[in-house]
């Protein structure tokens, strides 16, 4: 089946850098995905430890604490204070995420992210259009609501349905397979993002995210448009990006005097529009490269790519 | 904020097979909101692990992480799923599946990251998972006149928690009734008589203390008790009146050295 572009982004960078090269990063963060769950399950299937716990609160090695800021703030205005190891591991993952970019969680690290990249590529490959349109900022209303439902309730509101963690603990303890709620609420998630809405969940609804996406707000990480100049108008880069909006003040901002590297919060850090591009127009960099002159060369301005970014 | 996108190529195979998956996916999410809350098949109370808070404050600091299932030596430990009897997530035990043994280092507490499970807890006589309950006083084979004791002799806390009360056996007349009671103030709910008990069913259960204890109204006044913590009586200068006893016998017939009335004559 010969499919239009839209639906295979990648076509034009496998073309240009091999199977392997358009998906590097792809291939790098679905390691890092394995590789951080592979860390909890050592120790049921193998017998050697070196991760207990979940997503939410872990213990590796017997040392190193890591817990979920967003539990631990919603403990707080539940009225719960955790214990000290808890709120070091607070530490340690804010500190980590503030550095590396908050939504580097979600690409890296989120096991909800496998299911809805599936959801995304399968919506692609069947011609399924938007449906459903979602203000993006809806998560950052569904984070307040979840704050405020923690002080309201006095429990940790958001656990009673979050998928990320839901998804982890079906994996880790394995209720995933045993057709409870952990298989439940994935397909749910799923299919919300198959039929219901583009990206809909990690793109429009889910507050954790929204959570890292803040805790990353001045994130060093970034990735930088700085060959923007090579920029030929593709749209592949857009195809990919589960969060396109992002891509359009970095990568078209030279007219206006903005900077390559792409500041807003709400980029993941996937990498996927390094793999797509068959001009190297993105990388990863500093935040601190940023002026236009980070991004050498001349030429560029708008393009359909500006046109369309600003309509979704 | 929220609408829908008409497909312009309605007519196109590809646009009908979209139509139907999204449509499909929009039923099946809905089906699977719906289906979760409507799981059910617990029958048993699930209880909480040693040192867990209060209901309303354990879901205010438990992250459902799962570090103490991890932790629990004996399996006892689970994470609930839809229908448990808990939220889903939260770690809980059944009694009559596995009952907690008790560890005299609490691992399941020292593992605990968020204080859910309370530190403060060392001792783990002190803990209070539930508290049991004789329920099956038709059942029980003790209650019956038989000497089972299973219950009574698994208890980690035997002749405190669990102490066997005598009573007559009126049904023979002639034997004793041996009544496994439990005391409220030292049962932790470990479970292990739930666990022993060799009925079919339980009669012997472990239930949330709220509901296994009842609770006198809080304006009660339990005189001895009172007296006792007064060291003396209540009231002051009551006046106690001579006690009037039954009068002595009326002098009857004399009596003879062996037992005989003097009066007899057979």
């Amino acid at each position: 089946m010969t499919a239009p572009t839209t639906r295979s982004p990648a076509r034009a960078a496998i073309a240009a850098k091999g199977w392997l090269g358009a998906h590097k990063w792809l291939l790098i963060r679905r390691a890092a995905q394995l590789g951080f769950l592979a860390l909890f399950l050592t120790g049921p299937l193998l017998g050697v430890w070196i991760t207990k716990g979940t997503l939410a609160a872990s213990l590796t090695l017997g040392v190193l604490p890591l817990t979920d800021p967003l539990m631990a703030l919603q403990a707080v205005l539940a009225g719960h204070v955790m214990e000290v190891s808890a709120l070091v591991g607070v530490a340690i993952v804010v500190a980590a995420y503030a550095v590396l970019g908050g939504r580097t969680y979600c690409a890296f690290v989120c096991p909800v992210n496998v299911v809805t990249d599936l959801a995304g590529w399968l919506r692609r490959h069947l011609g399924i259009k938007e449906g459903l349109s979602v203000d993006r900022r809806l998560r950052l209303w569904l984070l307040a609501g979840v704050l405020l439902g923690s002080v309201t309730s006095g429990a940790i509101v958001w656990e009673f349905v979050n998928p990320v963690t839901m998804l982890h603990r079906g994996l880790v303890y394995g209720g995933l397979f045993t057709w409870g709620a952990a298989l439940a609420v994935t397909v749910a998630v799923f299919l919300f993002d198959l039929g219901v809405a583009k990206h809909g969940w990690c793109g429009h609804l889910c507050p954790v995210g929204a959570f890292y996406g803040l805790v990353g707000e001045k994130s060093l990480v970034r990735v930088t448009a700085s060959g923007r100049d090579a920029c030929d108008n593709c749209m592949d880069c857009f195809t990919v990006c589960p969060e396109r909006q992002v891509i359009a003040p970095a990568l078209r901002g030279k007219d206006k005097g903005v900077g390559p590297v792409i500041l807003s919060r709400d980029c993941t850090n996937c990498g996927r529009c390094i793999d797509v591009c068959t001009k190297d127009v993105f990388r990863f960099g500093s935040r601190f490269r940023n002026s236009p002159s980070d991004a050498p060369g001349v030429g560029g301005g708008a393009g359909p790519a500006d046109i369309i970014a600003r309509a979704s | 904020m929220v609408g829908t996108r008409d497909d312009k190529d309605t007519v196109s195979r590809r646009g009908f097979l979209a139509g139907g998956v999204r449509a499909a996916c929009g039923a099946g999410l809905l089906a699977l909101l719906v289906a979760v809350p409507a799981h059910r098949r617990a029958g048993a109370v699930a209880l909480r692990p040693p040192g867990a808070l209060d209901d309303a404050d354990f879901l205010a600091a438990c992250v459902r992480c799962g570090l103490c299932v991890r932790d629990c030596p004996y399996d006892t430990l689970k994470l609930a799923e839809a229908g448990d009897g808990q939220p889903v997530g939260t770690p809980y035990f059944f009694a009559r599946d596995i009952p907690c043994e008790m560890c005299e280092h609490i691992p399941c507490v020292v593992a605990c990251p968020t204080g859910a499970l309370d530190k403060g807890l060392t001792d783990i006589a002190e803990a209070r998972m539930g508290t049991a309950v004789l329920v099956g006083h038709e059942t029980c084979l003790n209650y019956l006149g038989l000497r089972c004791d299973v219950c009574y002799r698994v208890c980690p806390l035997i002749d405190h928690a669990i102490t066997l009360e005598r009573l007559h056996n009126e049904r023979t007349g002639k034997h004793a009734i041996f009544i496994p009671t439990v005391h409220t103030d030292k049962c932790t709910g470990c479970g292990k008589c739930e666990k022993a008990c060799v009925l079919d069913e339980a009669a012997i259960k472990v239930l949330p203390t709220q509901l296994a204890v009842g609770e006198l109204g809080k304006h009660y006044r339990l005189g001895w008790r009172e007296k006792e913590k007064e060291g003396k009586g209540l009231i002051e200068g009551i006046i106690d009146l001579p006690d009037r006893m039954p009068d002595p016998p009326a002098v009857g017939p004399e009596r003879l050295p062996n037992g005989g009335f003097k009066e007899f004559k057979p």
